[in-house]
């Protein structure tokens, strides 16, 4: 077993095959190495923040669901309550219409009686001329009798 | 191909050792005494080279896993994407996570250039351990064909060269060394090693008992990682001398190596992280 200059050469070439190593294949691949570390904690992270944006996204859907349900309740008592209040109205509304109705036609029966008298008196009136003019075999004079003819029919 | 490696052995060697003893012997090129340079023929040869001589085959394979590891990073890296990976990119990510991780562990300082260096420590070592997979003829019989000499000394696994495995803890000796005097100044650094652990009137109690340790560091590493292949190697060859029972051992050893191989490139790497930790740091 010889030392010879084998050491001094593998020395030699220690240094420079380290050196190549340094300078020209290890920074690409930790460059590499590194940039997919990189990309999967970015991914965990963006995973992560994800998962909490949907955690709040959940509850605020809950939130609003339960805003939305209340709102709806209020709303449809209140329709209610103006349905009621609508129905009531209406009611008032036919209940005046109707006396109102009643009352014009009550007004015009009465009216329509009043004319059916008036020309009932007439009629009773000229009535009591022909039977006088029977009874008295003669013609009354009517001008002459108008005031008292008149007082009759009033007094009918 | 192993029984092919049999009959080489019963034909080439005249006994195991011999066998064994060729297959540790390298291709070594250097300086004749006679003056002229070339490639060693036999191990005396390479022997009276002394230390200016080179393991073309440890070296070669060295540099070709080295280049095959950035190569293949590269490629990845060129066309890497951040989606989802596939195939290839899936192994690299793999291994860069599993460096850095390791890193940011044991690391406890900032510096960007001590991960590109345990991804490279780890791999390349990774794949000079792994070369000891390869049956142990293969590589050594494609060399003596390529030679036409069928007594070439050839070695396939860097690692279990000793040159090799020094060639790598040296490195980080002197990264652990240039790491001191940068973050602790020469002062704090050669202050460390002289007034710790018992005060500045215990100097040279100190020195004796801090610089063994701080020189044990490459020492270490570099035999961890030499024993652990150079035996491994070793067992292969001897199983390789077994005739037909050798499948079923090699099948089991290799097995076993299995776990080695990565272990003892985790282990330099993790070492080589904690050393410079260490360096950086202010007690």
């Amino acid at each position: 077993m010889n030392l010879n200059a084998t050491i001094i050469g593998q020395i030699f070439a220690f240094f420079l095959f380290v050196w190549f190593c340094q300078k020209y294949v290890w920074p690409p691949i930790i460059a590499t190495l590194e940039a997919r570390q990189k990309k999967i904690a970015d991914g965990l992270d963006a995973a992560d923040r994800a998962g909490r944006d949907l955690e709040q996204a959940q509850q605020r859907a809950a939130d609003l669901l339960k805003e939305a349900k209340a709102n709806s309740a209020g709303i449809i008592d209140q329709a209610n309550k103006r349905a009621s209040q609508i129905l009531e109205e209406a009611k008032d509304k036919a209940r005046e219409e109707g006396n109102r109705i009643k009352a014009g036609a009550q007004a015009e029966i009465d009216q329509q009686v009043n004319q059916a008298r008036e020309h009932l008196r007439q009629q009773v009136a000229t009535l009591a001329v022909a039977g006088a003019e029977k009874i008295l075999e003669r013609s009354v004079d009517q001008n002459a009798h108008t005031d008292l003819l008149q007082k009759l029919a009033a007094s009918l | 191909m192993a029984e092919n490696a049999a009959a080489t052995t019963e034909a080439a060697y005249a006994s195991g050792g011999e066998y064994v003893q060729h297959h540790l012997g390298f291709l070594t090129y250097g300086k004749h005494p006679d003056g002229h340079w070339g490639l060693a023929h036999t191990q005396e040869e390479a022997n009276d080279m002394g230390f200016w001589s080179i393991h073309v085959d440890t070296m070669g394979f060295s540099l070709v896993l080295g280049a095959l590891f950035l190569a293949l990073f590269m490629k990845v890296g060129r066309n890497i994407n951040a989606g989802v990976p596939g195939g290839l990119q899936n192994a690299v990510e793999l291994l860069v996570e599993f460096v850095q991780s390791s890193v940011k562990s044991s690391y406890s300082g900032h510096s960007p250039f001590i991960a590109p260096l345990a991804l490279s420590i780890f791999c390349w070592i990774l794949l000079m351990n792994l070369m000891d997979l390869v049956p142990v003829d293969l590589i050594p019989l494609a060399a003596q064909a390529l030679a036409g000499n069928p007594h070439l000394s050839f070695k396939a696994v860097p690692t279990t060269d000793l040159n090799i495995t020094f060639g790598l803890s040296l490195s980080v000796f002197i990264l652990i060394l240039v790491y001191s005097v940068r973050c602790k100044g020469l002062g704090g650094f050669l202050g460390e090693l002289a007034f710790h652990p018992f005060g500045k009137y215990a100097m040279p109690f100190n020195l004796v008992m801090e610089l063994p340790a701080f020189l044990a560091k490459p020492v270490s590493l570099a035999l961890r990682l030499f024993g652990n292949l150079f035996a491994g190697e070793l067992i292969f060859l001897v199983i390789a001398l077994l005739g037909y029972w050798q499948f079923p051992l090699h099948f089991v050893w290799a097995v076993f190596h299995l776990l080695v191989i990565p272990l003892q490139a985790y282990l330099f790497m993790m070492l080589t992280i904690v050393y410079l930790n260490q360096a950086s740091q202010h007690h």
